[in-house]
């Protein structure tokens, strides 16, 4: 089977007009006739739903959560990327492009990322239209913050609630066509099996949370906008309940998973406190504006922050990216404050961070700007660790953030399975092998907004006046009692250890052998590993209560039943990378100096896995990545 | 354009406490509407404050004279002077204090069923409020009661039943002799500090109500409504204190009433 | 972080309740072992643990984000929606605010609006019909004009986003006496209200919302717990201006007349 973008002709700048005019329509009078499901109300599902809706698409939507408001995208802190040029300092929307791929390490799909930045104007004028509260200046007027990875101030955001913010005007927009009837949702529900009929997506199977019944869904056309697969490390900072499992349900019935290995470490982190910690919390990038980070010179200095002089401190970013500072992108951040932690110089009681020092900024700017600009980050920092940042400086370490890789989709945000539509986080497509600061807000609703709404019509088009596949086909039976299956053996096993406890276990695994840097090595013992988890899972994991109310150890158990068998297929697709890029630090490939090192001439594809079984090795497939404007360079921030 | 019917939502087990309903003139809808009660209450609530402040002051004539509260009993009547027939604007007066009362109470109660109704299943765990005070947590309470002292009030000094000396026309010496009876003085303190706690809350709580809200002076928000209350409870006080501690002069009947009482006649 | 090393011990009394249909009551677990370090959900993570591995069922609670910001989590903790530290949500309460030998009390959340569905877990879909009757601007996508096209001035931004900072939590509603939405509504509603987006629809919205709200919730006298409980210290100073614009929509602005921009 070979992989085809769809990507359109014509100059960059022209390519997404060009389709937008090339795609065929659905008449307006003719759009309640299709049904679509949408899994998921995070930013990418809420705008896709409302946008949909609006147009006149019979939506119905899906989420785990209670409501739709609670999707993880909620949590986004630090802000959103548009190319509006607000601050006249040479930002375009071809900067941005530039900036995405460049920041993605040339690991993109060129068209993809131009149509992004393209759209991201609109998406400001739009929140902004919506009541959004972003930040403002005195004179009334949007205010920018800069991020990292750029060197124009292109950040929009409101307070350090940017997530929430853009969440609940999607959300709002969303319930808008709910109370106009034109959205069924569905809360407190999970979708967990795709149903696909002579290659189609057809529909899905969802679980009543509540009541535990099983129940099919069926549509002319399926939405998956179900987030990051960040919580297979168990600890990230993603939200509790974010999982894999519908891509990856998804991707056993024939789609295509892009790139799984490429995961982002974010350097602003609060490190880890014990064995009990549950997840970890991110603070916001956006405090690498004003804060330095540094450790001391001296290995295992036992002195307290304040005592340590200037001179005996190593601002370890400064010193190596004299450019870039403190604001070199994540991948870069998180290596080198890896590198200080391993040699020695870690601070904090288990020697398990790097030092923010917001000290100089509090010198130069006052306490009140400080304050104003970061006052609930900090608000958040003591209540976390007990301490005070405007007068001890803030400790942090990498974590598990985002991923970039996801689902395989054509530049229509289709995957290889006609009619499976995947958006947001849960795809693969913009990023490249690292994402840029506060562009994934601008994805999911990109993806949402102003490029689903256009694309899906192309698809939609010529199935009129066809039936969705009824609910009662085998393809549907099937795959409920499939469903049903697992979670009866689930609630049977019976074992002695608790489903946390495992994940936990394969956590640790993935974090230590795939995680912020990978070796051969470590990438092989986890490929060994981690079956032997899964086999310990099916035999001991214990999942207590009834199928019949609402029951969290079953949902879990589930979610992580699917984290170890995609695991595998990300540690995979790590060994077979064999290049560094982004997100994917292999230590065999790098420069004298310890940076990353590409492979343009063998590694620039997208590796779209095909799933073959539990425990078979996947079949490749490759896009190749061609660069027609932004010419592979050697990524330096020094 | 409006609704309350829920969108489609197939799994909302939630169910409404009461029914909205629509049409009507404006005012009843607004009525109907808890927000529109509470405003309502309000604004009975600050003509109650008034007449209650009013009443105090006009009691104050206790202290002046005799004849000076009975004149003052008569000049109310008389407003204003021979424009209208003699206590025709007291009673115009009479019957908005008499609406003012019925909306006030009514608007109370029918917010009461509705909150027991919000919350049918109470916490089984003891509670720790942290800003609600004793006076909010008591406006019911303290409401009933105020209720209450008014019946027995009125039975007292305007209708007499409960007042065996009672002589209409003569507030003065109904008064007096209503409060040196231990138990009354004891009912009218207990009536006017709960009417205190009352208005402690209410006096604030009206501002919110209406919509009276304003960085400038929503500090003096709850000044007003302490000061209110101590300046009602230190007044209405004082009458049954002082006829107790024998301050005044000591009541008279069967005398004319804007007549000093002479010795042989006293009680 | 503070102390690492001092362990409490704990007595939990939590409420058990399988669903909706059966009657609850209370459970007291012993907890030992308790880090000042953890957060009060870390802490249930642990009794949950132990619980599963003695055969038991675990205490059931929602949570999500664990960083204060989705709403999810909730319960009364001695008698306090979301327990004893202004302006937390439960998820970052931390057992620092604990001492060794303290006795912990936790119920679920108590509204006709929020049926309980299972433990510490409450149905709070209410809230989403209050959205859904009227907050938003009902704009569609495309064809917004340019963001800086309205200046607004900060203070206003300000003040809207304080109001949109809620969460969506509900312990507004659980600490009430009244079983009151009020706050909630207040800062949904005036979050849009205050905007030069939302005046369109001001009038129609403050007074769908309000009657939607009175549908499934008390109404407030006013005891200002709904504030003291909020995690996003959201002010009552909303909800005074809700009664203003809700009277202000029944009699001055009924036939759209006088609407215009602030
Ligand atoms: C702490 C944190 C801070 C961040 N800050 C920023 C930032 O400042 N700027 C930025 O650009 N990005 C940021 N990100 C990244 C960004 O928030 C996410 O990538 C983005 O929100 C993902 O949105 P989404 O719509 O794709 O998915 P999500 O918001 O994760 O939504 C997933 C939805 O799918 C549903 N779902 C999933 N599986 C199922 C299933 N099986 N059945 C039913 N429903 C399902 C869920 O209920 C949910 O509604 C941050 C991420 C984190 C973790
Ligand atoms: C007669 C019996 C009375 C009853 C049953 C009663 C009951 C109540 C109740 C239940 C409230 C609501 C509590 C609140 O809003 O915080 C209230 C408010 C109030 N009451 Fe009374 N009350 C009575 C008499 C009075 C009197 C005599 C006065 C004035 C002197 C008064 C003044 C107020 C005020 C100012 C408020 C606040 C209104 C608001 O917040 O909107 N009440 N009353
Ligand atoms: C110690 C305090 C009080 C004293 C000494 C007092 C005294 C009096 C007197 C002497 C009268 C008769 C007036 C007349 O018939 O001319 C009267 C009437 C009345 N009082 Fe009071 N009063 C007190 C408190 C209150 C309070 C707290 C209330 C309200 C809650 C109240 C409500 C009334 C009313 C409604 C009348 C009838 C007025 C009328 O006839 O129009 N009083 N009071
Ligand atoms: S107003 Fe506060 S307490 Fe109420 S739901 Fe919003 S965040 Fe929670
Ligand atoms: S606690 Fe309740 S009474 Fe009003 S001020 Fe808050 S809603
Ligand atoms: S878990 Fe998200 S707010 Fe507490």
């Amino acid at each position: 089977m070979t992989l085809v973008s769809r990507v359109p002709e014509g100059a960059i700048a022209d390519k997404w007009d060009n389709h937008k005019f090339g795609v065929k329509l659905v008449n307006p009078a003719n759009k309640r006739r299709f049904d679509i499901i949408i899994v998921g109300t995070g930013l990418a599902g809420a705008s896709a739903a409302a946008s949909l809706a609006e147009l006149g698409y019979n939506v119905k939507v899906i989420t785990f959560h209670d409501s739709p408001r609670r999707a993880h995208s909620i949590a986004a802190q630090g802000g959103i990327n548009a190319a509006k040029n607000y601050k006249n300092d040479g930002d375009s929307v071809y900067r941005l492009f530039y900036d995405t791929i460049k920041g993605g390490d040339y690991r993109a799909r060129e068209a993809n990322v131009y149509r992004l930045a393209q759209v991201s104007v609109d998406i400001i004028d739009q929140c902004v239209a919506q009541g959004v509260p972003f930040a403002r200046e005195y004179g009334g007027l949007l205010d920018n913050r800069s991020f990292g990875g750029a060197q124009v101030s292109r950040t929009f955001y409101a307070r350090g609630q940017t997530g929430q913010q853009l969440l609940l005007g999607a959300y709002q927009a969303l319930m808008r066509q709910v109370h106009l009837g034109s959205v069924t949702l569905y809360p407190r529900t999970e979708m967990l099996d795709l149903v696909v009929k002579d290659g189609h997506a057809a529909g899905i199977v969802c679980r009543d949370l509540d009541t535990g019944d099983v129940f099919s869904m069926s549509g002319h056309a399926v939405v998956l906008a179900t987030g990051g697969y960040g919580n297979v490390f168990y600890l990230s900072t993603n939200a509790k309940n974010s999982n894999v499992t519908a891509a990856w349900r998804a991707s056993k019935r024939g789609a295509f998973m892009a790139n799984p290995c490429y995961t982002q470490i974010h350097p602003t982190c609060i490190p880890a406190s014990d064995d009990f910690q549950s997840k970890l919390t991110l603070m916001s990038e956006s405090l690498r504006n004003d804060g330095r980070i540094w450790v001391p010179k001296q290995m295992d200095d036992p002195r307290s922050p304040d005592q340590i002089p200037v001179d005996e401190r190593d601002y370890f970013l400064e010193r190596r990216y004299p450019a870039f500072g403190n604001l070199v992108p994540r991948d870069v951040a998180s290596r080198a404050a890896k590198r200080e932690v391993d040699s020695g110089r870690g601070v904090g009681p288990l020697k398990n961070g790097v030092y923010l020092d917001f000290g100089h900024a509090i010198e130069r700017l006052g306490v009140e700007v400080v304050e104003e600009r970061y006052s609930n980050l900090f608000e958040m920092y003591e209540r976390i660790t007990g301490e005070d940042p405007y007068t001890v400086p803030m400790r942090i370490y990498p974590a598990v953030h985002y991923t970039m890789g996801g689902l395989w989709v054509d530049y229509n945000l289709m995957s290889n399975l006609p009619g499976l539509f995947v958006l947001g986080e849960a795809n693969f497509s913009d990023h490249g092998a690292n994402r840029l600061g506060a562009s994934a807000l601008m994805q999911g609703l990109a993806d949402g907004y102003f490029v689903l709404p256009y694309t899906i019509g192309d698809y939609l088009a010529p199935l009129l006046g066809q039936q969705p596949l009824a609910t009662d086909d085998p393809a549907f039976r099937d795959a409920e009692q499939h469903v049903d299956e697992q979670v009866r053996r689930l609630l049977s096993i019976n074992g002695k250890r608790t489903v946390d406890d495992i994940h936990r276990q394969l956590g640790k695994v993935l974090w230590d052998n795939c995680g912020m840097s990978r070796t051969e090595q470590s990438l092989t013992k986890a490929l060994s590993e981690i079956p032997a988890i899964r086999e310990e899972f099916w035999e001991n994991v214990r999942v207590l209560g009834e199928n019949e109310t609402r029951n969290q150890s079953l949902e879990k158990a589930g979610r992580v039943a699917d984290f170890l068998e995609f695991a595998e297929l990300m540690v995979y697709d790590a060994l077979d990378r064999k290049e560094s890029c982004g997100g994917h630090f292999r230590e065999e490939y790098r420069t004298e100096d310890g940076e990353a090192l590409r492979d343009d001439a063998n590694f620039a594809y997208v590796a779209a896995w095909e799933f073959n079984g539990v425990g078979e090795d996947p079949t490749l497939h490759k896009e190749p990545l061609v660069f027609e404007y932004a010419h592979p360079s050697t990524r330096s921030y020094k | 354009m409006t609704t309350t019917a829920p969108g489609t939502t197939p799994k909302r087990g939630v169910q409404p406490i009461r029914k909205v309903r629509r049409g009507g003139p404006a005012i009843v809808q607004f009525y109907r509407s808890a927000v529109g009660k509470k405003w309502v209450m309000a604004l009975t609530g600050l003509a109650l404050m008034g007449f209650v402040l009013f009443h105090m002051v006009g009691n104050l004539k206790l202290f002046i004279s005799k004849s000076e509260l009975n004149l003052y009993g008569e000049a109310l009547r008389d407003i204003p002077g021979h424009l209208l027939p003699r206590t025709v604007l007291l009673w115009g007066l009479r019957i908005g204090l008499i609406l003012a009362f019925v909306f006030h109470i009514h608007a109370a109660y029918s917010l009461t069923l509705l909150n027991r109704k919000a919350r049918p299943d109470r916490y089984r765990s003891p509670r720790d409020y942290v800003a609600a005070d004793f006076a909010s947590r008591t406006m019911r309470w303290t409401g009933i009661i105020v209720l209450l002292f008014l019946i027995y009030h009125l039975l007292d000094l305007t209708w007499g039943a409960a007042n065996p000396e009672f002589v209409r026309g003569d507030p003065y010496n109904n008064l007096v002799y209503s409060l040196d009876r231990t138990p009354v003085a004891i009912v009218y303190i207990v009536a006017n500090i709960a009417l205190a706690f009352h208005l402690y809350h209410g006096g604030w709580s009206l501002f919110q109500s209406l919509g009276w809200n304003n960085p400038h002076y929503n500090k003096g928000r709850r000044l007003f409504a302490q000061g209110f209350a101590a300046l009602i409870l230190l007044g209405n006080l004082t009458f049954p204190l002082a006829v107790q501690f024998g301050l005044v002069e000591p009541a008279c009947p069967h005398t004319d009433p804007v007549e000093q009482c002479d010795e042989e006649s006293g009680l | 972080m503070s102390g690492a090393n001092e362990s409490m011990r704990i007595t939990l009394k939590a409420w058990r309740q399988a669903s909706a249909e059966v009657r609850g009551e209370f459970e007291t677990y012993d907890v030992p072992g308790v880090s000042p370090d953890m957060s009060f959900l870390e802490m249930l993570d642990i009794v949950n643990e132990r619980l599963i591995l003695d055969g038991k069922e675990p205490i059931a609670f929602d949570h999500d984000c664990r960083e204060g910001i989705c709403g999810s989590c909730g319960m009364m903790i001695n008698g306090q929606a979301h327990g004893p530290e202004r302006g937390t949500a439960t998820c970052q309460l931390h057992m620092r605010k604990f001492s060794d030998g303290d006795h912990i009390t936790i119920e679920p959340w108590r509204a006709a609006a929020f049926p309980v569905v299972k433990d510490m877990i409450v149905d709070r879909s209410a809230f989403d019909v209050i959205i859904e009757a009227g907050g938003y601007i009902g704009v569609g996508t495309g064809g917004a004009p340019d963001g800086n096209e309205i200046p607004i001035p900060k203070p206003v931004a300000d003040a809207a986003m304080d109001a949109a900072a809620c969460i969506g939590c509900g312990a507004c509603v659980a600490a009430c006496p009244n079983g009151a939405a009020q706050l909630f509504t207040s800062a949904k509603i005036q979050h849009l209200n205050l905007l030069p987006q939302g005046q369109a629809e001001r009038w129609d919205r403050t007074v769908n919302m309000v009657d939607t709200m009175e549908t499934y919730f008390g109404s407030c006298t006013n005891h200002r717990e709904c504030e003291a409980a909020c995690p996003k210290s959201i002010s009552i100073d909303f909800i005074a201006l809700m009664n203003k614009d809700y009277v202000k929509a029944q009699f001055k602005q009924r036939r759209l007349i006088g609407q215009s921009l602030p």
